[in-house]
């Protein structure tokens, strides 16, 4: 028996999508909304990073469905719940999670990291490297049956990858007459492939990245109940589990930031641009004062405070996941607090050259009221900007919170994040042989995530701004 | 100008009063001095006692805004605001919670940050805006393209990467440097080299690509067809005239980090052990010592603000089109 558990960051998830959903809902039947949108899509550059985006925002949002498992009843006593929140990638990820070694092992490594004392087959002891619990356990003979059982298994794995590409391959290929006219005009010099997912209305290297991810996923799926195949850390938890758990972290701290810093950052700039005078002053007194202050000092500071309000409410949060919850929404809270001022200022310049064109003239002179000038004539005309900052904004926070929580003001200690991933582990580099596995698997799972959300930003600029775009 | 820069400096008085009221209602209301006192005492032997003796010992036994126990105008001056913030007007720092003098280690730390902050800063500025020229040179090519995939790729990686990549490489396998540490005098050098060169390329990508479209804007102007319809070389007409012209988006975004080099960096400081400002910071943050920690919000708004009036005095500088009134 489960009891779901709705954490205040996975309420303001629902929040998230819930407005997203709407948003494109909005949108759907608006050909000038949804051009921008068609054209990133079938840019290659576009399809690929949308899609591994998109993997990582389900994993994310697999990992934001918590609950709590039932204990074992007691005659006589009301139903316990465990103390342990659970998400589902957790429950997906079960055999990861629960293949604990002792200590550090190396990616498919069949052997521990460091030696012991063991019983050898004559009944005495001796020093040596003792088999994993669980890496390579199915093992008979580690060294002979290794790379035929390796083999065996990724390629399976990669096969049954392949498979579920050919099924999901007609999936997205629904293409409409017209399309197919528009195609067959173009279709010189084209290959047939080509053709085929130009008609979906999709770049074909979204095909070839479809086939990558799920080729590795296959060979995930096939390996990572039997090996570590990123390794174990020092209390020998699956790097492979550590890193897939801290992505939710990093899309939380790189969305939730946004949503803080939206209204502030609209609201005020916009005023500022639009009234002027007293208003303008205020306004940009506010985000000079802001600025002056050295952004990670002054992060630094409400996240000691924050800190301090945690441990003095500390019956508030009965779990530790709640309390590491809070602590995440407070620094999306503060990161947002303090990051709006950048784009303040743009809408602030891009609102005092709308407010003097025809249309806003128009409808001063026709009387409108301020609050709907701003609402219907100023806001629609500013959503490229804010949707092109948060974008390219996003990419900046999830490399902040590893900074952050290396500084020591980022997320709960206890929370698995890239940041605390690299913390825990940037001092075994000078281990003899070098523990690199747990720095890598970190790194490179947020350099994959960074550098798609990079390149989608740069797309969605090209696509968005007028002005950027047919500039390389 | 004279007239300019006192107007200037009187702005910079409500800004800072703003700082200092927004750290203030951090560090003393939102979390109380009672709140500090059994951070600092631990959780076990907190008793009223200790915490009010905790307070007068570090002079935070004090109301915060109004004294009804004074008379006249001590009323108002015998307060934990004048006492602790308004006195950083006159940079007086007081004491960090072990007692030491903060503006005197300020004094001290602060050259250790400015030797790995102020090579950092000019290394890197001739780098980037190299690159951003030469890809600017090679426009249109493969080699434009692949220069600015570089910069994506490499403004993606996490700046940690580069400081425990750098010491890995250049200290434990190649033992180029020493890891970390230092050592004042001519002798500095050693540990100098390692963190100014990883700082320095670690926004290799993002400043890069930055100058570069920079100059990219820049080089679509009028000025710039005209210099080559007259013949000049693409060499001169970049050199001369674009480097030129830019020269103002260039001063803003540059020299208003110029007064802050002096706080240095908070992560290089404390990954090579640099005994500056920026190590000072963050120890003081692990160690939730708020006197240290509102001293540096502080002193980096007043380094902030000096820059600002440095990027308007720049520009007169390089603009004769500009005056300041």
């Amino acid at each position: 028996m489960i009891k779901p558990v709705l954490l205040w960051s996975d309420a303001l998830i629902l929040l998230l999508l819930w407005s997203v959903a709407g948003l494109v809902w909005l949108a759907r039947n608006n050909e000038t909304l949804r051009g921008p949108w068609r054209q990133l899509l079938r840019n290659p550059v576009g399809a690929s990073t949308a899609l591994i985006l998109a993997v990582y925002v389900a994993i994310g949002l697999l990992d934001s469905v918590h609950y709590v498992e039932r204990l074992p009843d007691t005659p006589g006593q009301a139903a316990r719940y465990s103390g342990e929140v659970r998400s589902g990638l957790d429950w997906a990820l079960t055999p990861l999670r629960e293949n604990v070694e002792k200590t550090y092992s190396a990616p498919f490594a069949t052997h521990l990291y460091a030696k012991e004392t063991l019983k050898g087959p004559d009944g005495g002891e001796l020093r040596d490297f003792p088999r994993l619990k669980y890496g390579g356990a199915h093992l008979a003979d580690a060294r002979q049956d290794f790379w035929p059982d390796l083999l065996t298994r990724g390629g399976l794995g990669m096969l049954a990858g392949l498979i579920a590409w050919l099924v999901f391959f007609p999936l997205f290929q629904r293409g409409s007459e017209g399309d197919l006219v528009a195609t067959a005009s173009s279709a010189k010099n084209k290959s047939p492939l080509t053709l085929l997912w130009e008609r979906g209305g999709l770049a074909p290297a979204f095909a070839w990245t479809l086939l990558a991810i799920l080729l590795l996923v296959g060979l995930l799926i096939a390996l990572a109940p039997n090996y570590h195949i990123l390794g174990t850390d020092k209390v020998g938890q699956d790097v492979l589990y550590l890193s897939l758990k801290s992505i939710r972290t990093g899309l939380l701290i790189g969305s939730l930031t946004t949503l803080v810093m939206l209204p502030f950052a609209l609201g005020l700039g916009i005023a500022a641009g639009y009234f002027g005078g007293r208003v303008d002053d205020v306004i940009q007194y506010l985000y000079t004062t802001l600025n002056s202050i050295p952004g990670v000092l002054l992060i630094a500071a409400a996240v000691l405070v924050v800190q301090v309000q945690i441990e003095a409410h500390a019956e508030l949060f009965n779990t530790a996941a709640a309390r590491s919850d809070v602590r995440l929404l407070a620094l999306c809270g503060i990161l947002g607090v303090t990051g709006w001022t950048g784009l303040a200022r743009l809408l602030r310049a891009e609102a005092l050259k709308l407010r003097e064109l025809e249309f806003v003239q128009a409808a001063r002179a026709f009387g409108v009221t301020h609050s709907r000038i701003l609402l219907r004539h100023l806001l629609p005309n500013v959503m490229h900007l804010v949707l092109i900052t948060v974008v390219l904004d996003f990419s900046g926070l999830v490399l902040a919170e590893a900074v952050l929580s290396y500084v020591g003001v980022g997320v709960d200690p206890g929370m698995i994040s890239f940041g605390n991933m690299i913390n825990g582990a940037r001092l075994e580099l000078a281990r003899e042989p070098v523990v690199w596995w747990q720095l890598a698997a970190a790194f490179l799972f947020m350099f994959v995530l960074v550098l798609a959300a990079n390149l989608f930003a740069d797309q969605v600029r090209d696509a968005l701004d007028p002005k950027s775009s047919g500039r390389k | 100008m004279l007239n300019y820069l006192i107007r200037r400096i009187l702005y910079a008085i409500p800004i800072l009063l703003g700082v200092n009221l927004l750290t203030f209602a951090l560090f003393f209301m939102v979390n109380t001095p009672d709140d500090m006192a059994r951070i600092h005492l631990g959780v076990k032997h907190v008793t009223a006692d200790s915490i009010s003796r905790w307070k007068i010992e570090h002079g935070y036994d004090k109301p915060l805004f109004f004294n009804e126990k004074a008379v006249g105008a001590a009323r108002a001056a015998d307060t934990l605001f004048v006492e602790k913030s308004l006195k950083l007007f006159a940079l007086d720092f007081g004491a960090a919670d072990d007692g030491r003098d903060i503006a005197r280690e300020i004094k001290t730390r602060m050259w250790p940050s400015l030797a790995i902050a102020l090579p950092t800063f000019l290394v890197g500025l001739l780098a980037y805006i190299s690159f951003a020229l030469l890809l600017v040179f090679f426009r249109g090519t493969r080699l434009d393209t692949a220069g600015v995939v570089l910069c994506v790729a490499l403004m993606s990686i996490s700046g940690l990467f580069y400081v425990i990549g750098g010491q890995y490489l250049m200290g434990k396998l190649w033992h180029w440097f020493p890891i970390s540490g230092y050592q004042p005098g001519l002798d500095a050098w050693k540990f100098l080299v390692m963190p100014v060169l990883v700082s320095a390329v670690a926004s290799i990508g993002d400043s890069t690509r930055f100058y570069r479209s920079l100059f990219f804007e820049e080089i679509a102007k009028d000025y710039v067809r005209t210099a080559r319809a007259k013949g000049l070389s693409e060499l001169r007409v970049l050199f001369r005239h674009v480097l030129g012209n830019a020269m103002i988006p260039i001063l803003t975004g540059v020299v208003v980090v110029i007064p802050r080099l002096f706080m240095g960096s908070l992560i290089i400081e404390s990954f090579f052990g640099i005994p500056g400002l920026g190590s000072y910071t963050i120890d003081a943050i692990q160690a939730q010592d708020f006197a240290i920690v509102r001293s540096m919000v502080f002193l980096g708004s007043l380094l902030y603000i000096l820059g600002l009036v440095l990027t308007d005095i720049s520009y007169t500088l390089v603009d004769p089109r500009v005056r300041l009134e």
